[in-house]
C-alpha cells in the first residue's frame, strides 16, 4: 500500500451498500413526470450551442425552441424573471433559467461560454472585457431598466427634506469616518442629532454605484455604517432610528414608504433639474434624478444571439409593450426611444460597450446610444 | 501485593468524625447547578421557538392560502402565485444524490480508518487533515466544485447540472460522515473485536457482523447530522451555478407519445436545478412583503422535509437497534 497502511481482506461494503440504498429509498418521489414543458425532449441533453431545431419539440407559433441561460447580478434578477416567465408562457418550448452569481460572476460565467446572457449592475469592465475576448465571446451591450437608488431618513426626520450632492458627500466620504457624526456638522441649521449610517455593503454593485456618483471614486467610503447585504434589513435600521440615513433601490422605498421617508436630492447643476429632486418614474426618465438614477443591463452573447430562440428572447425583452413587466418590480423601464435605439444595436449586431470600462455614473443613456 | 487500607485512619473513641458530610451544603451546590443547567436548556429552546413562530405566522397563512398551489406551481414574479415547485424537487434530486454519493464513501473511509489502517504518520496526517475539513466554510467547498466538477469534469457531469450539486454537497458532508463514523466505531468496546478474533474471524467478518451493527446507531446520527447541514447549503450551489429561475423539472421519467415510459435519469442528473435554500435567500431579499410570506412558508416546507429524512433515519436505527438486541 502506497499509504503504508494494511488491511486483511478487500472491504466489501455490501453492508453498507444495502444500508446506503435503504436510506435512500426515503429522500421522498423524485417522480417527475412529463411536467417539463419540453416533453419528450431533455433539456440537459439539448446542446445549447445548436439550437434545437428538433422537430419533436413543442411550439406554438412563434417556433422557437432551445434552452436560454441567463446569470449574473441579483439586482436584475428580478427584471429577468419577470420577463423569462411571461417568455415561457408565450413560448413554451423555451425553457429559460436565470441564476444569481452576481454581476462579477455572472461575467466570468459568460465570457467563459457557460451562459447565453448576462445580467449586470453596472457596465462591463475592461477587464473583463479582456477575459470575454481571450475566449473569443463578443457581446451586445442592452441598458433594460433604471434602478432610482433612493436617500432614505426615519419618518419623524423633519429637518432633511433635502440634501444636496456636497453634503452627500460629506456625510459619506472615507474623510467623514470618526468626524461627522451628528445631523448639524452636515448643515448647521439641522438640530443636534447623532447621525446614524445605513448603507449596503462593499460586495454590493449599489454600493460601487453610489460611492462613484456621490464621493467621485468607485468604492471610496467611510467604514464606520452599518452595513448589510438586504436592502430590507438597511430598511429596518432607519426605520427604527430616529436620527439614520440609509440608501438603497427605490424598489425597496416603494415597498416601506409607511416606515421610512424618502430625501429629495439636489446636484446642483440647474442644467438637470433645478433644486430638489426625489425619485420617480418621470424624474429618472427626463434626466433630473442625477446623479443617482442607475442603468440596468443585460449582455447578449453575439454567438448566442444568432440561435432563434435567444433572438425571440432579446426582442421580448427590449418590446415597449412589456414595460409593465419592469414596473411590476419596481424599477423605472426606460424611455421608449431608448428601446428602440437598444433593439436597433441588438438587430444590427454592434458588439462592445458604450462606457468602455468607465463609470456610468450621470450619463444619457439615449446620447451613447447615440454616439454608436 | 499489601492490603491497602481504605481507612486508614478511623476516628478515636471520643473524638468528633473527621469527616464532615455537610449534606445541605452539597444539596444547594447540587440545586444550583442543576438550574444553571436548566436555564441554559431554556435559552436555546427559547430562540428556538421564537424563530418557529415567527417563521410560522408569516409561512402558514401563505402555505394555507393556496394549498397545495405553493407546491405545485413554479416560482413566479407575482408573490401571491409563486410556487416552489422546481426547488422543491431539485433539494429532493441533490439530497437523494448526495446520500447515495457519500454514505458509502464517508463510513467506508470511516471504517478503513478505524478498524484496518495501522497507526501511522500518514494515517495521523490523514486524521487531522479530515478533521480541519469538516471546519472549511462551504463556499471553499462551492469554488473547488466550480473548477473541478463543473468545468473538469463537465463531459461527465454535464456542467452546471445536479449532479454537479450532488457531488458538491457530498464532499461537503464526507469529513463530517468520516468522523461521525470513527467515533462511532470507536466506542465499540475492542472485548467484542478480540472475542471475535479469538474464535478465528477475519477482521472484516468482525467489523461486518458485530462491529458495524453495534455502531450503527451513531454511524446514522452523524448521516442524520451530515445530511441536516447539506439540505440548508445555499452558498456552495450558487457558485457552482445552480439556478435562481427555473420553470421546469428534471428529467426522470417521461412518458413517449406512444405509452411507453422512458427512464431519463442520466438526463435527470445532467439537468439544471434550483434547491430550496436558494429560493428562500431570494424570496427574503426582495422589497415586497407578499415575497417574505412565501421565503417564510417555503423554510416551513424545507423543515418539513428535513423533518421527514430524519425521521425515516431514526426509524430504521431504532428498528436496527432492536433487531440485534
Amino acid at each position: 500500500m502506497a499509504l503504508n497502511l494494511h488491511f486483511k481482506q478487500p472491504a466489501l461494503l455490501a453492508t453498507l451498500a444495502a444500508l446506503t440504498l435503504s436510506l435512500a429509498a426515503c429522500g421522498g418521489p423524485t417522480t417527475t413526470t412529463a411536467e417539463s414543458p419540453a416533453e419528450g425532449e431533455s433539456p440537459a441533453a439539448t446542446d445549447r450551442e445548436s439550437p434545437a431545431e428538433s422537430p419533436t419539440a413543442a411550439d406554438d407559433g412563434t417556433g422557437v425552441s432551445g434552452q436560454i441561460a441567463l446569470d449574473g447580478s441579483s439586482t436584475v434578477f428580478p427584471i429577468s424573471e419577470a420577463v423569462s416567465e411571461e417568455f415561457q408562457r408565450a413560448n413554451s418550448g423555451v425553457q429559460v433559467t436565470v441564476g444569481t452569481s452576481g454581476t462579477g460572476g455572472g461575467f466570468e460565467k459568460f465570457c467563459n461560454g457557460e451562459t447565453d446572457i448576462s445580467n449586470a449592475s453596472r457596465p462591463i469592465e475592461q477587464d473583463e472585457i479582456e477575459a470575454c475576448e481571450s475566449k473569443g465571446i463578443e457581446f451586445i451591450e442592452l441598458p433594460v431598466a433604471f434602478d432610482a437608488l433612493s436617500v432614505v431618513v426615519h419618518p419623524q426626520n423633519d429637518w432633511a427634506q433635502c440634501l444636496t450632492t456636497e453634503e452627500l458627500k460629506r456625510i459619506w466620504e472615507p474623510a467623514a469616518q470618526g468626524q461627522i457624526t451628528n445631523w448639524n456638522q452636515v448643515r448647521p441649521d439641522f438640530p443636534d442629532v447623532p447621525l446614524a449610517l445605513y448603507g449596503p455593503g462593499t460586495d454590493s454593485g449599489t454600493f460601487d454605484y453610489f460611492t462613484d456618483a456621490i464621493s467621485g471614486e468607485e468604492g471610496e467610503s467611510r467604514g464606520d455604517y452599518t452595513a448589510s447585504e438586504d436592502d430590507n434589513v438597511l430598511v429596518q435600521g432607519v426605520a427604527g432610528d430616529r436620527g439614520a440615513i440609509g440608501y438603497f433601490g427605490y424598489a425597496y422605498y416603494e415597498q416601506n414608504q409607511d416606515r421610512v421617508k424618502l430625501v429629495g436630492i439636489d446636484d446642483g447643476d440647474s442644467a438637470n433639474g433645478e433644486g430638489c429632486v426625489t425619485p420617480s418614474a418621470e424624474t429618472v426618465l427626463d434626466n433630473t434624478y442625477q446623479p443617482l438614477a442607475r442603468p440596468l443591463f443585460i449582455y447578449v452573447s453575439t454567438k448566442a444571439a444568432e440561435r432563434p430562440e435567444v433572438k425571440a428572447f432579446v426582442e421580448f425583452y427590449m418590446d415597449e409593450a412589456n414595460k409593465q413587466l419592469i414596473e411590476s418590480t419596481g424599477y423605472v423601464p426606460l424611455s421608449d426611444p431608448i428601446y428602440d435605439k437598444a433593439l436597433a444595436r441588438f438587430q444590427e449586431n454592434k458588439t462592445g460597450t458604450v462606457f468602455e470600462g468607465g463609470s456610468a455614473v450621470g450619463v444619457s443613456l439615449e446620447d451613447l446610444l447615440e454616439q454608436e | 501485593m499489601t492490603m491497602i487500607d481504605s481507612n486508614p485512619l478511623p476516628p478515636e473513641e471520643g473524638q468528633p468524625p473527621r469527616y464532615k458530610p455537610a449534606l445541605k451544603r452539597r444539596y444547594q451546590f447540587d440545586r444550583v447547578y442543576a438550574t444553571v443547567a436548566l436555564i441554559a436548556t431554556l435559552l436555546g429552546l427559547l430562540v428556538l421557538l421564537l424563530l418557529l413562530f415567527d417563521v410560522f405566522r408569516d409561512g402558514l397563512p401563505r402555505l394555507a392560502l393556496n394549498f397545495p398551489d405553493f407546491l405545485t406551481s413554479f416560482p413566479s414574479r407575482r408573490p401571491l402565485r409563486a410556487g416552489i415547485l422546481s426547488p422543491l424537487i431539485g433539494t429532493l434530486w441533490v439530497l437523494v444524490l448526495t446520500m447515495l454519493i457519500s454514505i458509502p464513501i464517508g463510513v467506508g473511509a470511516g471504517i478503513f480508518l478505524e478498524e484496518f489502517a495501522t497507526e501511522s504518520l500518514l494515517a495521523k496526517i490523514i486524521e487531522v487533515n479530515i478533521g480541519n475539513l469538516a471546519a472549511v466554510p462551504t463556499i471553499i467547498y462551492g469554488l473547488l466544485a466550480l473548477q473541478v466538477f463543473v468545468r473538469l469534469m463537465e463531459p461527465i457531469t454535464g456542467g452546471r447540472s445536479i449532479l454537479s450539486g450532488g457531488l458538491t454537497l457530498a464532499l461537503l458532508v464526507l469529513p463530517v460522515v468520516i468522523v461521525a463514523t470513527r467515533e462511532a466505531l470507536r466506542a465499540v468496546p475492542d472485548s467484542i473485536r478480540q472475542a471475535g478474533y479469538a474464535i478465528g474471524t477475519t477482521r472484516w467478518q468482525v467489523v461486518r457482523d458485530h462491529v458495524l451493527p453495534i455502531a450503527s446507531p451513531g454511524v446514522f446520527t452523524g448521516v442524520i447530522l451530515a445530511l441536516s447541514r447539506a439540505i440548508g447549503q445555499a452558498a456552495p450551489l450558487i457558485t457552482i451555478g445552480a439556478l435562481t429561475f427555473i420553470a421546469f423539472l428534471p428529467p426522470f421519467i417521461t412518458i413517449s407519445e406512444n405509452g411507453v415510459p422512458q427512464i431519463q435519469i442520466i438526463d435527470g442528473l445532467h439537468s439544471s436545478f434550483t434547491v430550496l435554500p436558494i429560493q428562500v435567500y431570494n424570496w427574503v431579499s426582495r422589497p415586497q412583503p407578499e415575497f417574505h410570506n412565501a421565503a417564510a412558508a417555503g423554510i416551513i416546507v424545507l423543515m418539513i422535509v428535513l423533518l421527514l429524512m430524519n425521521a425515516t433515519a431514526i426509524y430504521l436505527r431504532n428498528r436496527f437497534q432492536q433487531t440485534r438486541y
